[in-house]
């Protein structure tokens, strides 16, 4: 059979944002994939040099729409490092809150988009149903449903009332049994079980060597988790990483699905120790030197590196997102599957384009 | 615990000349370390590169500073996936990654008709 090359995107139907790969098959079997980015490139980290350093806060939390709370609190750890601040313990603790609930509502997203992807309309819309209690939870607490604002450079901007935490914990309670009532479904249905067992695999060896991140690194059996090293108040929780060893679609669905629970078990734990106390602290001086700031998003880790010589912009502010980092390992699982699977194996990296191009 | 936001001090960077990059890289891929990612920013007469690895969760870099629309060495033949990253700064910056596998000719984001490098003022040198 000839070698056929076949254009990918951007615009396909399982893509919620562009990203065109070329790729070369022959009798429907994928043996070559490039991919072409630039499709939503937005030059934010230019922003740097006409924003000043508390500007950029809300500049990169526009990074992302799924995880933009995550974005703003590694850029302001990173400053906070380099202006050697300690934030209060309470607003380390509503950091992770707001962080875990990011979390759980951007794996309800995907599943309903992975449902979708492989035709389960109404799975994709049940998990979309659950997401929006988050999404009301945290325009409760936040004001906004996507774009939180709550962190600043020492601290948080907002609390949480004890109303609230309560208000979170019931309404936790229904997301809790509402996504356990999709277990059967989403894990062992057969026709979802063939689409995604033994699909796309990535060894543990190749996760590693390829710098893959998040979920599909640990999917792949290593238990690498930025929310080990402790930061906000990950520290003081009992927290270990969801890990699969299959490395494949179904494993990558596994963790997230299990992520689900842990996030919630993780806010219960922190609303069981939120402490009293002030939300920020007054930041003096300006960032001087150079910092490496990493956060576990629900896609994976994210990286910042900040430059900064003691004036109000920043001489340099870098990201590296997670779906940046899995593209490599994303490119190493296509070649040998089938050109139907192509869909279905990119979403399980869980890209995110605009994050990617920033 | 390991903290999650570094500052970049001696104890956690290794400057190397850029003739070095490809024997240190593999040298820390031989103990273990896994490629994050690479940084860069815009210095007077050079770029600065910093490679990002990785052990434990524990952050090692190694600084580069080439100077300005000078080649380096792309470090993709001992960490393939640094390919997209190299083309990105070669993009941003003009830094010139010798034989990386997959060369967007600065491409990769922006349009043929940019001619000159967003982060580093000078011009893009197209093949």
């Amino acid at each position: 059979m000839a070698k056929t090359v076949l254009p990918f995107g951007p615009q396909h139907p399982v893509l919620p944002e562009p990203l065109h790969l070329t790729l070369a098959i022959e009798d429907e079997i994928v043996k070559e994939a490039i991919p072409k980015l630039g499709y939503v490139h937005r030059g934010l980290e230019k922003l740097a040099e006409i924003r000043d350093h508390n500007q950029m806060i809300y500049i990169v939390e526009r990074v992302c729409g799924i995880c933009s709370c995550m974005h703003a609190l590694c850029y302001c750890q990173g400053i906070e490092a380099l202006m050697g601040l300690d934030v209060p313990a309470r607003a380390k603790y509503l950091r992770t809150i707001w962080a875990e609930m990011h979390r759980i509502h951007s794996h309800l997203l995907w599943l309903g988009l992975f449902a979708d992807a492989f035709g389960f309309e109404s799975l994709f819309m049940q998990f979309w149903r659950i997401r929006e209690r988050v999404m009301d939870l945290q325009e409760e607490t936040a004001g906004n449903r996507v774009i939180l604002s709550v962190n600043q450079v020492g601290g948080v901007r907002r609390d949480i009332t004890a109303e609230s935490a309560q208000w979170i914990l019931d309404t936790l309670k229904l997301v809790e049994k509402e996504t356990l009532q999709l277990k059967s479904t989403i894990l062992d249905d057969a026709t979802v079980k063939l689409r995604t067992v033994g699909k796309g695999v990535l060894t543990k060896e190749k996760a590693y060597e390829l710098g893959a991140a998040g979920p599909t690194l640990r999917a792949s059996g290593i238990a690498q988790d930025i929310r080990q090293t402790g930061y906000a108040a990950y520290s003081e929780l009992d927290f270990a990483p969801v890990v699969e060893t299959d490395g494949d679609c179904y494993a990558r669905t596994v963790v997230r699905f299990k992520e689900i629970f842990q996030a919630i078990d993780l806010l219960r734990q922190a609303f069981a120790k939120l402490p009293e106390g002030e939300l920020a602290v007054k930041p003096k001086g300006l960032p001087t030197g150079e910092v490496v700031s990493r956060v576990e998003q629900p896609r994976g880790e994210v990286l910042y590196y900040l430059r900064g010589s003691g004036k109000k912009f920043l001489e340099r502010v870098r990201i590296r997102t997670p779906t940046f980092a899995n593209i490599p390992p994303l490119l190493d699982m296509l070649p040998g599957c089938d050109l139907a699977d192509v869909p279905v194996l990119i979403l399980t990296i869980d890209p995110c384009i605009s994050c990617t191009e920033r | 615990m390991i903290d999650s936001a570094v500052v970049v001090t001696e104890e956690n960077t290794a400057e190397i000349r850029p003739d070095e990059v490809i024997t240190q890289s593999r040298a820390l891929k031989d103990e273990g370390f896994r490629f994050v990612t690479m940084s860069s920013a815009e210095l007077a007469e050079s770029v600065c590169v910093l490679y990002h690895f990785d052990k434990d969760l524990e952050i090692r870099n190694l600084r580069v500073d080439v100077p300005k629309g000078s080649k380096i060495g792309s470090i993709a033949t001992v960490y393939s996936c640094a390919f997209l990253v190299e083309n990105e700064i070669k993009e941003h910056f003009g830094v010139d990654f010798d034989g990386i596998p997959l060369d967007f000719q600065g491409m990769m984001y922006n349009d043929e008709e940019v001619q000159r490098t967003p982060f580093c003022n000078i011009g893009i040198k197209r093949v």
